[in-house]
């Protein structure tokens, strides 16, 4: 978690899905993720005190928290780009750089620690060539960690796409990226 | 304005509901949705459909039945017949089960779970009575339950003064970790000044490893609304929120629902039930930060801002959101008030032990044969909820520690496994209730790991504002690192301790007060294994079982 704690970058040029549905749109007045974010800040009513869901709506409409759009919502609600930035870069969630196509997130709460998580993120590592809190050079793969999925029962949990694997062993997390399209880097060399 | 008829609605709802000849209750909650629970549902809907059976057989999504581990779970009631559960329950198995039980008439024999079984039988519920019994979607299904019983008659013939003596009385302690008494909070809101106080449902459950509070969100969200709306009644507060952790989506719809159908009511809003109590509630979602539990960075991330702890006092019931007094309750611990004010407090008293009334809520999990939600009278021993409720050690391996409170708590090892779960006896034993995430690990796992793990999420989630935590942890956490690789010294175990005491004395909150106690509790009780480590050998097995051959120690 810790590990998306990264400083804002500009965007790189990855072809986040995102990024692929606004493609036609970008750089022009008309893309339509404005609007999506402008009803967002209507439905807060603009108040300073809704930053974080605001941050929230910015992140699941850009798949990041993009700096143009972080200085929009600065203007927005009426706060230093300073305050918005602080706020941004304080919770773990937020991220400032695109997401994979596809990602990974292995549990590592409690239940799933002392049930081998390690082992799982170790094999996507070793086998995918992605290294854990990062994206993969080709932009296909993320591999993330999450906190407790609450499905503490089926420990280890691991989810693709955010589809839970439970119980998962390496192999059946291999194959459920396999099946997700995820395969080893093209050019079979890890970072 | 109307007042609303719980009474017409919950016989209306009756009525609806013994139309049905049979109920088909399929656990609809995290764990069996992600073991095939969705596929069980559907094939069920299927086989009802394709027998032309709607109007016979009701088909529902609860909340989680308890027993997550052996999931899909569906229970089979018929009118007049014993209801039957049957577990690990796949498409092709629900399709029998409705061909053969719900359309057929005769149970399934193969994947039925006794409901003697002691992973039920030892439980007792009161804060989860209505999981895996009703639909969380709909508030009908909870007035039927007698839900909002207890908010009508507070309102209606109860002084907020005597909610407050009603939830002093029943001895309720906080859920969240602390254990405050939670009558004494609301006293406190209650004789602050000001027209603008708010209470504050601390939903974040920050512990890696437990979803008490999130189950109860999503699978019984009125409950949660109805203990808040008590405690504005009782408090003379006008402004609810439920904090909630953004990894929660699925909580927050269903809360943000069941405020939709509270207002739609009456139960929640403006005059509710005719009187000139009013009360709203407003949603917020954190962000994913641990911190953020603690109730001065809470109240900040609420209002907006970074959520970096302040010192106490002023205490939230003096200064809180927006300056105004404010208090702030776990999940749990507000949804035990409608029951004790419709049961009464000598009734709730009379659960649990002298000091820790009531129940606790656990997720067991970890290296146990059954593992789930469990809801227990406090004051069960460990040995009863491992052995009896959690069916032993997983593989028949031996029971080396559990731990409770997750990155604040500690370990109990095998040797106080009589240890009666309450505040007290917990403290003394350098663990705590903690908020109710209980792990129990076998001698394959390794204690000065567990350490380091716990260890590393603190250094992660510290919010850097103190230096005894921030650097605290990060030193705390290379020296740990580096006697799990075998190139520690004894040296390095003196320092571990010296250095866990200055951060447990001069942090600034609990993040960092309670940081080193999964360290302090593991070099207690497992020292030999942090010893066998600085000395290069490997981790020594649990002493129970000297034949088993466990993984070798150290990576
Ligand atoms: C770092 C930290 C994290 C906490 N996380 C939680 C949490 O996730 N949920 C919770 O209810 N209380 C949490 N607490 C305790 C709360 O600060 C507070 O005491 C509690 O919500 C009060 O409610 P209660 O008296 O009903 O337990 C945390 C405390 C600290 C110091
Ligand atoms: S103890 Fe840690 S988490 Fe708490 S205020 Fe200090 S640095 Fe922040
Ligand atoms: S710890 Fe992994 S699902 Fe709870
Ligand atoms: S999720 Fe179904 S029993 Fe817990």
């Amino acid at each position: 978690m810790a590990d998306q704690r990264t400083t804002p970058t500009a965007g790189a040029e990855r072809p986040t899905p995102a990024a692929k549905a606004a493609a036609a749109g970008n750089g022009s007045a008309e893309d339509p993720r404005e609007k999506m974010l402008t009803t967002q800040l209507k439905k807060v009513r603009y108040r300073a005190d809704a930053l974080i869901e605001v941050l929230h709506a910015v992140q699941d409409i850009y798949g990041f928290l993009d700096p143009v759009q972080l200085l929009r919502v600065a203007t927005e609600l009426q706060l230093p780009p300073s305050r918005v930035l602080g706020v941004a870069t304080f919770y773990h969630l937020f991220t400032f750089e695109p997401k994979g196509e596809h990602t990974c997130t292995v549990c590592t709460g409690t239940a799933c620690f002392v049930k081998g998580a390690d082992e799982l993120i170790a094999a996507v590592e070793r086998e995918l060539g992605v290294p854990e809190g990062q994206t993969r050079e080709d932009g296909v793969l993320s591999l993330l960690q999450a906190r407790c999925v609450g499905a503490c029962g089926l420990a280890p949990v691991a989810l693709v796409d955010g589809v839970v694997v439970g119980k998962a062993t390496s192999d059946m997390l291999l194959t459920a990226l396999d099946k997700a399209g995820v395969g080893p880097m093209a050019d079979g060399g890890a970072s | 304005m109307s007042t609303p008829d719980l009474f017409d609605i919950a016989q209306k709802e009756a009525e609806a509901q013994g139309a049905f000849i049979s109920t088909v209750l399929c656990c609809g909650s995290t764990a069996c949705l992600t073991s095939g629970g969705q596929a069980a549902r559907d094939a069920v809907d299927e086989v009802v459909a394709s027998n032309g059976l709607e109007r016979d057989v009701r088909v529902v999504s609860t909340g989680c039945m308890g027993l997550c581990s052996r999931g899909p779970l569906v229970k089979v009631r018929r009118r007049g017949e014993d209801e039957v559960l049957y577990a690990d329950v796949d498409g092709a198995a629900a399709r029998e089960i409705a061909e053969r039980h719900v359309v057929g008439g005769e149970a399934v024999e193969h994947g039925q779970l006794s409901l003697d079984h002691p992973f039920f039988a030892r439980q007792v519920r009161v804060v989860l009575e209505h999981l895996g019994e009703h639909d969380p979607n709909r508030i009908e299904d909870y007035i039927l339950r007698g839900g909002y019983k207890a908010l009508e008659r507070a309102v209606l013939e109860m002084t907020p003064e005597a909610v407050v003596d009603e939830v002093l009385k029943s001895g309720l302690r906080g859920r969240g970790g602390g254990g405050y008494p939670a009558g004494n909070k609301w006293s406190l809101l209650a004789k602050a000044p000001g027209d603008d106080k708010s209470v504050i449902a601390n939903g974040d459950e920050g512990d890696p490893g437990a979803y008490m509070d999130r189950t109860v969100m999503e699978d019984d969200p009125h409950r949660v609304l109805e203990g808040l709306a008590l405690c504005a009644y009782a408090t003379g507060a006008t402004r609810g929120f439920i904090y909630v952790r953004a990894e929660y989506p699925v909580a927050v719809r269903r809360l943000e629902q069941a405020i939709r159908q509270a207002k739609r009511n009456k139960v929640l809003g403006k005059s509710i039930f005719g009187t000139d109590f009013a009360f709203d509630v407003e949603i917020r979602i954190g962000a994913g930060a641990f911190v953020c539990g603690e109730e001065t960075a809470l109240m900040a991330s609420i209002m907006g801002g970074r959520g970096t702890p302040v010192l106490r006092p002023p205490y939230p019931t003096e200064r809180g959101l927006w300056g105004n007094p404010s208090l702030i309750q776990n999940v749990e611990t507000l949804a035990n008030v409608p029951t004790i004010l419709n049961r009464g407090a000598e009734w709730f008293a009379s659960i649990g032990t002298e000091r820790s009334r009531g129940t606790k809520v656990f997720a067991l999990a970890g290296k146990l044969e059954n593992t789930g939600l469990i809801e227990v009278p406090m004051g069960i021993t460990l040995r009863e909820i491992v052995e009896d409720i959690g069916g032993g050690v997983a593989g028949g391996r031996p029971f080396k520690a559990a731990q409770t409170g997750g990155p604040s708590g500690g370990c109990i090892p095998a040797k106080h496994l009589d240890t009666s779960m309450d505040y007290e006896s917990l403290q003394a034993l350098g663990s705590i209730m903690g908020s109710g995430g209980l792990i129990v690990m076998d001698d394959e796992v390794k204690m000065p790991e567990v350490a380091r793990f716990f260890m590393q999420f603190c250094m992660d989630e510290s919010c850097g504002k103190c230096l005894p935590c921030r650097a605290g942890t990060h030193e705390l956490h290379e020296l740990l690192k580096k006697v799990c690789a075998g190139e520690g010294t004894l040296l390095d175990l003196d320092r571990l301790e010296t250095l866990c005491e200055v951060v447990r004395d001069n942090s600034l909150c609990g993040l960092g007060q309670t940081a080193p106690n999964p360290v302090l509790s593991t070099l207690h009780y497992f020292r030999e294994e942090y010893e066998a480590l600085v000395a290069g050998a490997a981790v020594p097995q649990a002493s129970a079982q000297p034949g088993v051959n466990a993984q070798d120690g150290s990576a």
